[in-house]
């Protein structure tokens, strides 16, 4: 489902990564290993078609993404891949509902309110949907930018260091939330992490 | 869910800055339409008392103060001119139509106007009650008069001398009440018209060149007495020439056109409202820049939200749309407010004018006023257009990585 190949990026000041061929199935789940400074986050910034990159091909369910212009990459990145960040990053000024909703609005889908809201129910945090972000706590924000990334049904949920700043049992909780909401959603998972407490989830790795 | 209701509810999220913005700009639009509502508004006034009126021969002084005094009734006449001398004048065959006018007195502040027919056919004034004065002493009120009094067809009131006040009336002789006027928007709502018979007849146990076998009725009647102005409507264009420099040369008179006075008031005046619209202008200005600078800063904070849309698929042109609409939207809502403020603001002036010759309202709009919200948007593009090119210079991948 995901293909890349020759891929390598050389950044302005010089520093020169290069990545090795990957291959991922639909519904594979699989974690992205590497010290701090390996190029983890380039990676996955050129997976999502953030970042392009020097050379190589990035295939999505047969699209060559950095063939597309930037307008068609951004719309692709909107429909088919799920982004978690390392901090989670809401929109302040709406709600949790809202910002779910935003994620089809941005991506250029209509709005499901019923999903949103199952969604929200199957991550446990139902209640706080018309609550704002700054009343939430980093777990809750967390789980929300979960449910924000599965919003318009991605073949791919990609996430960055998503335990990094969690104590042993929230990691734990992220982990599984992750791995089943990949599960249930159909999408294929890809956690880049440095983080051991993670190692014991998933077994296939992908070492830079 | 969609653009405005983002741009709006990130407004509302920054209530104080936004406010501030609002008000601004709503200040500099309310002055604007203000300037340009009063100024239309007088202007038309002046037009309409002036209509038809091409020129008014006086007494010689101040061209505006005959202008003022005779047309606009506001200012005091620069004197009285032999009715013989007038008389003459209204012979000429340059003439159309000529109008005396004897000023002196005044009701409750309403001028006592003495003429004859011509006026009613020059200002084409039409009767609503009654009929129009005949005999010495009857008088036909102006709507606005009628009103305000409370004087009914009938009733009879004293003239008081002068042209304000109430300090010396004239008690030997009562004007009695013959008819009232149709409003008809111009200065005659606000007069008293009568014959000049009867301004003669107050004045001639008062004045000692008053003959006393004055006959009631004709033109001949004026022949060896003094009236104030003589309105002048010409019969062709080419009089506009030769007529005013005949009277100013050859006559103890003076000539002065209502056009060229109220364009040279205009001028007098227009001073103040040039430095009023250049304030205004600048309360605009500082406006567009505190937009800007609120937009410029929150562009920092904002750089993650833009982000994050970006990741959820919007373009940077739809980014560039949000900011510019939420710029945009304060300087519309502005405007639109700063009309409302102009209108409102105007209506309150006209309510407690004194003055009920050029009273002003804020219930008319003007097509001009269209250009105020124009303004606005085009104020709200400017002052966003820097901080919304901000949206293609954020590195995505960057700011999201780096913790904030």
């Amino acid at each position: 489902m995901i293909k890349i190949s020759s891929l390598a990026h050389v950044y302005e000041k010089g520093r020169r990564l290069k990545f090795p061929y990957w291959e991922i199935a639909d519904m594979e789940h699989w974690l992205l290993l590497g010290a701090s400074g390996s190029g983890k986050s380039t990676l996955l910034n050129i997976i999502s078609g953030l970042l392009e990159p020097s050379q190589g091909e990035v295939l999505i369910n047969g699209t060559d993404l950095y063939t597309l212009p930037a307008r068609g990459r951004d719309m692709f990145r909107g429909r088919h891949i799920g982004i978690i960040f390392q901090r989670p990053h809401l929109i302040r000024s709406l709600d949790v509902l809202d910002n779910l909703a935003l994620a089809a609005v941005m991506a250029g889908l209509p709005v499901d309110h019923e999903r949103n809201l199952s969604l929200l129910h199957d991550l446990g945090i139902a209640e706080l949907a018309k609550n704002y972000p700054d009343q939430l706590s980093e777990g809750q924000l967390q789980r929300v930018s979960v449910a924000r990334a599965l919003v318009n049904k991605p073949d791919v949920l990609i996430a960055d260091e998503p335990t990094s700043s969690l104590d042993d049992e929230n990691a734990n909780q992220v982990i599984q939330m992750l791995t089943s909401q990949a599960k249930d959603n159909g999408a294929a998972l890809i956690i880049a992490t440095h983080d051991r407490r993670v190692r014991d989830h998933i077994t296939k790795t992908y070492l830079l | 869910m969609n653009i405005f209701k983002i741009s709006s509810k990130n407004l509302v999220r920054n209530k104080l800055t936004t406010i501030l913005n609002i008000i601004l700009v709503a200040f500099g639009v309310g002055i604007l339409s203000i300037l340009f509502l009063a100024s239309t508004q007088i202007s038309s006034k002046l037009e309409k008392n002036a209509k038809d009126i091409d020129l008014v021969v006086g007494a010689k002084g101040s061209p505006l103060q005959l202008i003022l005094s005779s047309v606009y009734h506001i200012d005091y006449p620069t004197g009285n001119i032999p009715a013989k001398d007038a008389f003459k004048l209204m012979q000429n065959p340059l003439v159309k139509r000529a109008v005396p006018l004897a000023l002196g007195d005044n009701y409750n502040g309403y001028r006592i106007v003495g003429t004859d027919s011509t006026f009613s056919n020059l200002y084409d004034l039409s009767i609503q009650k009654g009929s129009f004065w005949h005999k010495d002493l009857e008088v036909t009120l102006g709507s606005t008069v009628a009103l305000t009094s409370g004087l009914k067809i009938g009733d009879s009131f004293f003239g008081a001398h002068g042209l304000t006040g109430n300090g010396d009336v004239h008690k030997q002789h009562a004007y009695r009440v013959k008819g009232i006027l149709k409003p008809e928007g111009n200065i005659t709502d606000n007069l008293i018209l009568t014959n000049i018979g009867s301004v003669y007849k107050m004045h001639e146990e008062k004045h000692a060149e008053g003959h006393s076998h004055i006959s009631a009725e004709g033109a001949k009647e004026i022949n060896d007495k003094e009236i104030t102005a003589l309105l002048i409507q010409y019969k062709s264009p080419m009089s506009v020439i030769l007529f005013p420099r005949m009277v100013n040369q050859s006559t103890n008179m003076q000539a002065a056109s209502p056009a060229m006075e109220s364009a040279r008031l205009f001028s007098l005046i227009g001073v103040g409202i040039d430095t009023l619209q250049w304030f205004a202008i600048f309360i605009m200005g500082i406006a567009a820049l505190s937009v800007f600078i609120s937009l410029y800063n929150a562009m920092k904070e904002r750089k993650y939200d833009l982000a994050i849309m970006r990741c959820l698929g919007a373009s940077k042109s739809k980014l560039f749309f949000l900011i510019m609409f939420e710029g945009v939207l304060v300087t519309f809502i502005g405007a639109c407010l700063g009309l409302l403020i102009g209108h409102v603001t105007l209506e309150v002036i006209g309510a407690h004018q004194e003055s009920s010759q050029a009273k002003l309202t804020g219930l008319t709009a003007l097509p001009q006023e269209v250009y105020l919200i124009w303004i606005g948007l085009f104020i709200g593009t400017l002052a966003s257009l820097i901080p919304a090119m901000q949206i293609y210079k954020v590195d995505i991948a960057e700011t999201l990585t780096k913790n904030r």
